[in-house]
């Protein structure tokens, strides 16, 4: 690998001492619609190059695009969920440069109508405190081919021998979406910017309109980041009043992690240029997971020039007022309001409801919990073995209970079988892995394990009985008052009785007779 | 039903379709007899820039077998067809006369050409054309110009040249055209031949290889004003692959041009097109073709459309525009030329992009490539792209009042009868001027027709009317065109065409 010159940074909080950061964040969302933006080709990932395309997406001469009305529709949701106006009136764009990735050699976006435009997205912090990311627009656009440089060291295009274009993923619907300039965030800019793009993400998963896999690049962002001299409380007025320093665009940011670094990193690397009396370049640059810096992309002049202008293959996207309205009332509570909801509904402390969101089983839970048992044990159960295995297949819960065909209902039922009081707690861990180990339902496991509480009174006695004959020492004990010995005897009777005892009841009957 | 000629390629298509349905005659017979009209003449014309003898035989022995087993087939099933250059054709090169797409063989069909396999018409060619339809001539084709059958000095209009060159030649009885400012009107003036611009989204624009996609339409060329409605009713109709396309049936063209009334119809001669600047027999050869369409029973009055004087101006800043963004696609990435830089050790994907652009795309494709990057920059996108577009707001403007006034527009197709050979080709603005009574049509998206109205006194050359109507309404065109049609081949006693001089060194073609 060639070296790079590694750029001056400054300590955080020292930066933060003395700058105050602005960040904009663009976010590209790649829909899981069936076909593709503007031609009836699949969009499926990991297919063989070149294999979902056709004379428009390889723009081929002649060849002519026509929208994706579920696309629109996708844009217009997103748009709705992020509180924007949608649109009366708007076209496409050409947004014209030449790259061997892009067939077409322009890329047909939205300019200066964009589908939806003015909306906010409310974000909580880790604090439970609320920011507010200001949406500047929401446009639809098309992706691009993916380029592969062969040889060379780096996989860039650079030292390169040759480049192989796929031109699956051209065409592909994308929704870019900007904020405004985000300000007032000062030393919590970078958790800022990957609450945002998290909270940006769950919203588009309850949307259902994209699979939001950052790694996968279905969910791509560039984050903008500039500073300017700190002159009071990053809210105060005469802060607000600074104008904004120069910015540079950090591309490539495909991980929450890398969000919150590259954002942090970034600040770090202006304020040392800013404070040794430099500028900052206004450019591009390229974020690297392994390292945590970014290097430079090319320079990002305001001679750079796109010529937009309106695209005359497509004719405008008009929504009526009636489509708006019927597509707003498609839209899911949202993901904020609704882990509130749940939370209370549950009543699991905010520890807990982090630990159920971490593992990804909210929705695990909510249909374990509509089908009879209680938010503890669904809790319970969902957490422990089954989170576990998953963890240990490297898989996420849903996909790992969905394979095996363990479902939320099997949970309940052996929840209910505990309730019910034919199954103890260590019962109904041997029946959870005989459902896991594809045994059947939890009833089907417990009845052929033969795995159920004994409810004949007269057996238990015996036992206790005989326990007490042989412990002569630990009876007397209890004789005497010191009730905690006789956990001892209990342990004793349960394993007379091989585990299939209530252990409540020996203790009964255990003090009765002693007392 | 009219006789047949002896000779196979006098026939109209009209007459080819009534042979062919009562099996006077075999599609076969009709093909080879253009195939070998081809043969003997079109080394003088170069009107084709490919043939293709053997697929058209093919599909006209089709066509024979399907009418022998008694299947009913379409109006033109079996008449041969020349298709232009632009449009794209299955297995069968498509250059638009440029270097850049030597050798390139699309993998689909145009829409239209699509129609035409499904009507039956078997495709003789391909038919030459300035370089993706840039000009008024042919002389900027790649492959070099076509030549008019009236004097073979002389430019055969443009860009479809070559279409209107087979026409008025007899190497087929049709032809498609596309028309961005003129190219389907002012070849057929100057060959004596009739072309349509049907309605902006009339025919579908997919696998048209664009010009300027808001300007851009393809239509039916032909002899006779009937053969024209015939291939219009083909070529037209919704294609959801056209996002410009309009849904609605074609207008009732065929219909109209079997009528031949113009009875109490409204006709506006246009006042800002056929002053200064127009021949003195063009202009002749129009106000009698006027005065005709009075005795036939239509109103004439005078219309002023003040815009128009500034249609050219726009024109030459959308044009550009929209064209250097739809010819940035040929960048030998994908298909069609590849060139290498001189001397330069392994270049890079740009190199390659420019060493190709460079080489493959002649000096007017460039001129308007460069104007219309200029046109969309940023700081002169309003002052150029920005008012132009304004401009075609207010000739769109006249046009709607001219229309609340009369039925039909008329013009001068072009200011002049054709030009020599290398005449204009140093002088773009001259070229350009050319298209000056046809570009407001293409601005407005309303549909125009050129018939031949005569032949000029000074050089004995053909001149031509254009016909305006509302858009959707094409189907006035044809009443219009069929009527003023017979009335001229009455008075010149005969189609104009017939007094084009036989081609220098052929013998009369073989009879069928
Ligand atoms: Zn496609």
């Amino acid at each position: 690998m060639t070296a790079v010159a590694t750029d001056a940074v400054m300590d955080y909080d020292e930066a933060m001492a003395k700058f105050d950061p602005v960040m904009g964040l663009e976010v590209h969302v790649e829909l899981h619609t069936a076909t593709k933006m503007f031609c009836g080709c699949p969009t499926g990932f990991g297919a063989e190059p070149n294999s979902q395309v056709c004379p428009v997406c390889l723009g081929l001469p002649g060849a002519l695009p026509v929208v994706n009305e579920k696309a629109v529709e996708s844009a217009m949701r997103i748009g709705l969920a992020l509180n924007c106006e949608i649109a009366e009136w708007c076209r496409f764009a050409r947004k014209n440069y030449f790259y061997p990735d892009m067939p077409k050699n322009f890329q047909t976006s939205q300019y200066d109508e964009p589908i939806a435009y003015g909306g906010y997205l409310d974000v909580e912090l880790e604090d439970g405190s609320i920011y507010r990311v200001e949406i500047e627009r929401a446009h639809m656009e098309e992706d691009t081919g993916k380029s592969l440089h062969i040889g060379g060291a780096t996989g860039r295009i650079h030292g390169a021998d040759h480049s192989l274009v796929d031109y699956n993923r051209a065409g592909i619907p994308l929704i870019e979406i900007v904020t405004k300039p985000m300000v007032g965030a000062g030393e919590r800019a970078p958790e800022v910017a990957k609450a945002y793009v998290s909270a940006l993400r769950d919203l588009l998963r309850a949307l259902d309109v994209s699979d939001v896999k950052m790694e996968q690049g279905s969910m791509r962002c560039d984050a903008n980041v500039s500073l300017r001299p700190k002159v009071g409380d990053p809210l105060s007025s005469e802060q607000l009043a600074v104008p904004l320093g120069t910015r540079t665009e950090t591309k490539n940011v495909n991980s929450l992690r890398s969000v919150e670094r590259a954002v942090r990193y970034e600040i770090s690397r202006h304020a040392a240029i800013l404070d040794a009396g430099g500028s900052v370049l206004q450019e591009t640059r390229h974020w690297h997971e392994d390292t945590g810096i970014t290097t430079s992309g090319r320079v990002k002049s305001d001679a750079e020039d796109y010529r937009y202008f309106p695209e005359p293959d497509l004719v405008p996207v008009a929504p009526t007022r009636e489509m708006v309205e019927a597509l707003r009332a498609t839209l899911p509570e949202p993901p904020g309001q609704r882990r509130k909801r749940l939370q209370s509904d549950w009543g699991y402390s905010d520890l807990e409801m982090r630990d159920v969101m971490n593992a990804g089983a909210v929705e695990l839970i909510e249909e374990t919990v509509a089908a009879g048992a209680s938010a503890g044990a669904a809790k319970k159960w969902w957490l422990g073995e089954p989170s576990r295995r998953a963890n240990a297949e490297g898989q996420d819960i849903v996909t790992y209970a969905a394979a095996l065909g363990f479902t939320p209902a099997h949970v309940a039922e052996l929840d209910a079988l505990v309730t019910s009081g034919r199954l103890n707690d260590s019962m109904a861990r041997q029946v959870l892995d005989g459902v896991l180990a594809g045994e059947g339902t939890p009833t089907a496991v417990a009845d052929a394990r033969g795995l159920e509480l004994v409810k004949d009174d007269g057996a238990l006695e015996a036992a206790v009985d005989k326990v007490i004959e042989t412990n002569p020492d630990v009876a007397a004990k209890i004789r005497d008052g010191k009730v905690q010995a006789a956990g001892a005897l209990i342990g004793q009777v349960m394993k007379e009785m091989k585990g299939q005892a209530d252990a409540g009841k020996a203790r009964e009957l255990i003090l009765a007779k002693l007392q | 039903m009219t006789d047949l000629p002896t000779d196979l390629t006098r026939a109209t298509a009209a007459a080819l379709a009534d042979a062919l349905a009562t099996k006077a005659v075999s599609s076969v017979e009709v093909t080879q007899a253009h195939l070998d009209r081809i043969a003997a003449v079109d080394g003088q014309v170069h009107a084709y820039l490919h043939v293709d003898a053997e697929g058209a035989l093919a599909q006209a022995r089709a066509i024979d077998e399907r009418r022998g087993a008694g299947e009913s087939l379409s109006a033109l099933a079996g008449v041969p067809i020349a298709v232009k250059d632009v449009m794209t054709t299955k297995g069968l090169p498509t250059t638009c006369g440029s270097k850049i797409l030597e050798g390139w063989i699309p993998p689909y069909d145009a829409t239209v050409v699509t129609k035409l396999r499904e009507a039956g018409l078997p495709i003789i060619g391909k038919t030459n054309m300035d370089e993706f339809a840039m000009g008024s001539s042919t002389e900027h084709s790649a492959y070099g110009p076509s030549r008019n059958p009236w004097d073979l000095e002389r430019i055969p209009g443009g860009s479809g040249g070559g279409s209107s060159s087979v026409l008025a030649s007899f190497q087929a009885p049709l032809a498609t055209g596309t028309d961005t400012g003129g190219s389907i009107r002012q070849p057929a003036a100057v060959t004596a031949t009739v072309g349509t611009k049907p309605t902006y989204g009339g025919v579908s624009r997919y696998g048209l290889v664009a010009l300027a996609s808001s300007l851009d339409q393809a239509g039916p060329c032909g002899r006779t004003v009937l053969d024209t409605a015939l291939l219009h009713a083909v070529m037209g109709g919704h294609d959801p692959m056209d996002s410009t396309s309009i849904d609605a049936p074609v207008p009732p063209v065929v219909e109209a041009a079997r009528a031949a009334d113009v009875r109490g119809m409204r006709v506006g001669v246009v006042k800002e097109l056929g002053g200064k600047g127009y021949q003195p027999g063009v202009r002749a050869r129009f106000d009698e073709s006027v005065a005709l369409l009075e005795e036939l029973g239509a109103e004439v009055v005078e219309v002023s459309c003040p815009n128009f004087d500034y249609a050219l101006a726009a024109y030459y800043l959308i044009l550009p525009s929209e064209a250097s963004s739809n010819l940035a696609k040929f960048d030998a990435m994908r298909y069609g030329l590849r060139v290498l830089p001189d001397g330069v050790d392994d270049p890079s994907a740009e190199q390659v992009m420019a060493a190709t652009r460079d080489a493959g795309f002649g000096p007017e494709v460039k001129r308007r490539i460069i104007l219309g990057t200029y046109a969309l920059s940023s700081g002169y996108y309003d002052a150029y792209y920005g008012s132009a577009q304004k401009v075609r707001a207010l000739i769109a403007q006249d046009f709607a009042n001219a229309y609340e006034q009369v039925d039909v527009l008329v013009s001068p197709t072009a200011p002049t009868t054709a030009f020599k050979l290398g005449d204009k080709l140093e002088d773009p603005m001259a070229m350009y001027l050319n298209d000056i009574a046809t570009i407001p049509a293409n601005l407005a998206g309303v549909p125009g027709m050129s018939i031949p109205s005569g032949l000029a006194d000074e050089d004995g050359l053909p001149a031509g009317i254009q016909i305006l109507a509302p858009a959707t309404k094409d189907e006035r065109l044809y009443s219009v065109g069929a009527a003023l049609e017979a009335a001229l081949v009455d008075r010149w006693g005969g189609p104009i065409l017939d007094r084009a001089p036989e081609l220098g060194g052929v013998a009369a073609a073989k009879g069928a």
